[in-house]
Parts: C-alpha cells; structure tokens; sequence
C-alpha cells in the first residue's frame, strides 16, 4: 500500500438526539483487507456502516474512500454496496432479477447482464437456481443471493452487516470460510459487522472492538486475544479469570505482583513499583493437577463447579481468600482421572500467560 | 351439564366457524336466491307485487319461469345502457381520483412516528363517524354560488363573479373522494406499513434513483393493496346515487337511480330485480376470474415449492 489508505475515517461524529452513536471516531482500512467491527449491540456499529453506505449522514469529521470525499456522495453512485442483516432480497423478482438489479440500474447491455448474473450465479454455487424466488430458497440460499447482488456492482467496497447472523450454527461454520474464499478470490475490501466474536476471529483479518461508539482497540484477532489492551477487551473477548494486586518490585523484564496470591509476570514495561495493576489469565492457559509441581506463580484450589463439553472440560475453581478461577482442560489425558466436584488440587500459570491491564 | 360441556369442546371448533356460515345463509344467499328468483317473474298488482315463480295450485305444482324482465333490459337499452355507462364511468373515474390522492396520503401516514401514525389514521376514519349525507350538505355549503369558497374569493377580489361549482363533475368528484377516500386509503396504508425499509435502502444502494425506487419496489409490491382499495371504492361507487343526485345536474341519471325508481316509485320489482342482477353480474364476473386467477398462481406456486422440495 503506498500513500493514503483506502478507506480513511477521520473524526467522525454522529449524534442522534442526545445519544452520541459514534463519537469522534478515526479508523483507515488497507485496500482489500476483510475488516471486522465488533461491538455489542448499541456500540455505533451499524451507525458507522450505514454512514459508510450513505444511508447516514455524518455530523462532524469526513469519510474517504479510495481518495474521494464521500459526504456530498449519495448511496447510489458511492462505489460502496451493502448486504443487509435480513438480506432485504426484492420478494417479488426472481434470482436473477435480484442480481441483475443493481446492473439493471447501471444501464450495462443486456447481453453482459446475463453474463454477469450467470457468473456471479456460478461464484456462490447457485447455478440453476436462477428462476426460483426468494421465498423458494433456504436460509443459507437467501444469504449467498444477497452476497452476488451486493457484489454484481463489484464494488470497491463491500459492507456486510452480521451476514451469518440468520444462519444455524452448522451452515455459519461452512459459509464463514465461503466468505472469506471469496473476499480473498475477489480482493474486494469487506467490512463486516458483528456482535459475535467467533465469527469476528474467524473472518477479520484486523478487527475493531466498539464500546459506546468509540473504537477500543484495533488489532489481529491473536493480538486481541492475547495482548487485550484494557478488562472490557479481555472479557469481551472470550473467557478470562481477573487478579488484582500491586506491583512489589520490577526488575529483569519480571514483575513481582502482591496481592491475595503472589504472582510473578513477564513486565510489558510501563510499571512501577507500587503501581495497582489488574491481570487477565486465559482458561487454557492455566493447568490444573493432582500434586504440586513446585513452580511459580501456582495455589491449591478446591473444585467448585465442571462443565464436560466433549473436547474440553470447564472448571470453575476456588483457591486463597474466594479467588475465582476459570479453566478449561483439553480431554486428552489418559491414565489419570479428571479432577471431579470438591476435589483439591493445583493450578499454575505461566508468568508470560499473564496479561497486565492499566485499568 | 357435563355433557353440555363434552359436546361444547367436541365441536365447539366447528361451532365457531357454523354461527358466521349461518349468519351469511340467512341474511346474504337467502336474499340473494330472493333477488334472483324474483328477476324471473311476471309484476302484478298486489303484495308482494310479482306472481308467484313456483307453487303448489289447484292443479299441483307449477312454475312461472319467464324471461321477460331481461328481454325488456335489452328492449329499452337505451335507458338503462345510459345510466348503467354513466355509474361505471363515475366508478371508474372515482375510483382513479381516490386513488391518486389516497397512494400519497397513506405513504405519508406509513412513514411517520408511531405516535403521529396513530392520530393520521384517526382523523382519516373521522369522517365516517358522522353522517354521510350530512358531510354532503356541508360540501353544498362550500361549493354553492353564495357558498363560503365563492364569497372568500369574491372578497379578496380574486374572482369578479361567483364560478359554478354546483351541479358540476367537479362538484360530484368531491363528493365522491370525500366519502370513499378513507376506503381508498386504509388498504393502502396496510400494504405500506408492512414494506421493509431494507429493501428500499438495497434499491438506492444498488443504483435507483428516487423514482426508479418506487417504480420497481414500492409499487409493484403495494399492487395488492391497490386492487383491494379500487375494489372497495368502485364497487359501492356503481351503486351510488345519491351524492350524483345531489352535487350534479338533472341529467346525471345513475343506474342505481333508475333501479330506485322502478323499484319504489313504478313498484316493478321483477325488472328492479333483473337490473340488480345484471350489476352484480357486471361487478362480480370480474372479481371471481381475479380470485380464480389468483388462486391458481398460489397453487402453482406451492406445486412448484412441493416439486422442488422433493427433488432436492
């Protein structure tokens, strides 16, 4: 990428009444990248893509895209298509005409239409089915029609709003790496909004956490995942057990924590001694045993509650002074039975699985 | 008791669904064979005032089938084929005017707040909590020679001499709209208020301008509540002559008129009963073939759906 991004969002602020649905909002996005915004429903999500679309005006700041200021843009002409939550299929045209819609209104020959149609037809799998209507296709087939009529413009940019949000679970896991198949075949820029944070993971290559229409943090989903910049990341993204404590020396890269457990961690910098710090362990970051192994940063806990889920199995456990762990164990070892209710036993966690939060 | 009680959930299904059949038996098919038989009978003098079509006499069981009252319909065409082109073209044309001004009324009313929705729609069916002859007279006063709009304008010196408004198309259009727009409009407003807003916002995403919105998304699908609307506003306006009668002129003979007159003042009810035939006739043929019509295409449709569903 050389000079400006593609999409540059700069200072954007858009109020309804007194409620401040994106606040001051600045955000770029490289061309062809699969963007995800992730936010709890009433974050300002919807509000920066319909903005983005041209359906919502903005208030202060500027959208850029591909160079061009989009503010005196309507949604028409923007190179900007959009596939809706319900997918919005027109339910009295058939496949085809939904498709050709947008091509239709382009004003290309007759003759390309169909070519088109036919080839974005093959592009999701629904050849033949062209003549059917909506009302005649399944859940899953209503979603892929959605996506070629959003695509036959062949935008520079494409926004979909919780696209796999109508699907069942099974058909979401499928269709997830189909979207990302064919954003990465057409190398058209995807911004993909969502509540779900799995569906997040596994589409976005960078993703942007929203909270009460500010941007959080915005980084890879490993990134997020293991470096959450602050608690409401840490525990919006997956499972996470908090400590609290303050910091007793820092020296060698290594932070001594004191607190209702002594706890050693790797120092990301920035901490002083005397510094209140609250630390963030993942789940399966944390091993569960029988006997004591002697190392760091590890406390004997008693068995309070155990979830068997196939693959793993989630603890909840109590250790010194009612600390409250969460832990998931892979089900894979042989030969020693799995702790059980009441049970005591160990925990330990690695001083580089601890993650250090500044609030 | 108990087996009151018993017989009450056994059928009270069909129960339910028996008291409307009845009600539409007796008091809209009973009538209807009534009209019916009566179109086929000889007038006479005397209560009721047409002979009998069937009996039993001195010698049994007898009929009086005749074909008369038709054959005089088409004899004296000329004064019922006037009337009768003069109340369908007064349908029609009502029909069309409620129609243009009721699609943009019930657009606006779908489009607003929940809480203005609500208002609009009360004012809409206001009118029809008053007496309908009444809102006439109260258009008379309005639109007379020495009506309020004629002295307004003569007032403010835009006019030097009152416009005749009185006894005019004009007069009988507004009469019409004023009585038959909310019918117009309450269909309309139900197909409107149902229409996703996605599916406009997709339009205007994919290219279409304003107009190109409504030509191939809102209007094709508020077709059904244009039919149902001219449905209710022609049907009832064929029939209509008393707002005719009193906002038009002399010559403004309605077929609905002309079946009064032969009805109460020539007391010929055979002919009155044809003529009422021959209405119904004219307005029902059509709107059973659309129903047929339309019937069909949903049972295609879903032999379509069934087909596909067991192929796949």
């Amino acid at each position: 990428m050389t000079g400006s991004p593609f999409i540059r969002i700069s200072n954007v602020t858009r109020r309804f009444g007194d409620v401040v649905a994106v606040d001051d909002l600045s955000l770029d996005i490289a061309k062809g990248e699969l963007f995800c915004l992730l936010g709890a429903s009433g974050c300002g999500k919807t509000t920066l893509l319909r903005m983005l679309a041209g359906f919502e005006g903005v208030d202060t700041g500027s959208i850029e895209i591909d160079g061009i200021d989009m503010s005196r843009v309507p949604p028409a002409t923007r190179p900007v298509n959009i596939m809706f939550q319900n997918y919005a299929l027109f339910p009295h045209m058939t496949v085809d005409s939904n498709i050709a819609y947008g091509l239709k209104r382009a004003g290309l020959p007759r003759a390309e239409i169909e070519s088109r149609v036919a080839e974005l037809l093959r592009l999701v799998r629904l050849s033949g089915m062209g003549g059917r209507k909506p009302h005649q296709l399944s859940g899953g087939q209503r979603q892929r029609v959605a996506l070629a009529r959003a695509l036959a413009r062949r935008p520079k940019l494409l926004l979909l709003d919780e696209p796999l949000a109508a699907l069942d679970k099974k058909l979401r896991e499928d269709t997830q790496f189909e979207l990302v198949d064919i954003q990465e075949r057409l190398e058209t820029t995807f911004i993909v909004v969502t509540h779900d944070q799995e569906e997040a993971m596994t589409l976005a290559t960078r993703i942007g956490v929203m909270d009460a229409g500010k941007l959080v943090q915005v980084d890879s989903p490993r990134t997020l995942y293991d470096r959450p910049k602050n608690s409401f990341i840490a525990d919006f993204l997956g499972t996470v057990s908090f400590l609290e404590g303050k910091v007793k020396s820092a020296k060698g890269g290594v932070l001594q924590v004191d607190g209702p457990i002594p706890v050693t961690a790797v120092d990301p910098g920035g901490f002083a001694v005397g510094d209140h710090v609250r630390m963030a362990i993942r789940p399966e970051r944390i091993s569960l045993a029988r006997e004591s192994g002697g190392g760091v940063n590890e406390m004997k806990v008693t068995v309070e509650d155990m979830a068997f889920t196939g693959v793993a199995s989630n603890y909840r456990v109590v250790g010194p002074g009612g600390l409250l762990l969460k832990l998931t164990q892979p089900n894979m070892r042989r030969g020693e039975p799995a702790l059980e209710w009441e049970e005591t036993g160990y925990v330990a966690f690695d001083p580089a699985d601890v993650v250090l939060l500044r609030d | 008791m108990a087996a009151v009680r018993h017989f009450l959930t056994c059928h009270g299904r069909r129960l339910v669904v028996w008291i409307p059949l009845l009600w539409l038996v007796v008091f809209f098919a009973l009538p209807l064979v009534e009209v019916a038989q009566t179109s086929f009978t000889e007038p006479r003098r005397g209560i009721p005032p047409f002979a009998p079509l069937w009996g039993f006499g001195e010698d049994g069981f007898f009929t009086n089938f005749n074909l008369e009252n038709y054959g005089l319909l088409v004899e004296y065409s000329q004064d019922y084929l006037r009337p009768a082109t003069n109340s369908v073209r007064l349908a029609f044309f009502s029909t069309l005017i409620c129609l243009v001004f009721a699609y943009p009324m019930a657009w606006w009313i779908a489009r607003s707040s929940p809480s203005q929705r609500a208002i609009l729609l009360v004012l809409v069916m206001l009118p029809f909590w008053t007496s309908s002859l009444l809102r006439i007279y109260a258009l008379i006063g309005l639109l007379n020679t020495n009506g309020f709009i004629n002295s307004m304008l003569l007032q403010l010196g835009l006019i030097e001499a009152p416009i005749r408004m009185m006894q005019t198309d004009f007069s009988i259009y507004m009469g019409m709209l004023l009585t038959y727009l909310p019918l117009m409009i309450l269909p309309l407003y139900a197909v409107m208020i149902r229409l996703d807003d996605d599916l406009l916002d997709a339009a205007a995403d994919l290219g279409a301008s304003r107009v190109e919105v409504f030509r191939t998304i809102v209007l094709p699908l508020t077709v059904p509540g244009i039919i149902a609307g001219s449905l209710l506003v022609f049907i009832p306006a064929v029939g209509e002559f008393v707002i005719p009668a009193l906002l038009g002129g002399p010559e403004q003979v309605m077929i609905g008129k002309v079946l009064w007159t032969e009805f109460f003042r020539n007391r010929d009810w055979p002919v009155a009963s044809a003529i009422a035939m021959l209405l119904l006739a004219i307005l029902a043929l059509p709107i059973i073939y659309a129903r047929y019509q339309d019937g069909r295409k949903t049972a295609l449709d879903r032999a379509e759906d069934a087909g596909r569903g067991g192929a796949a």
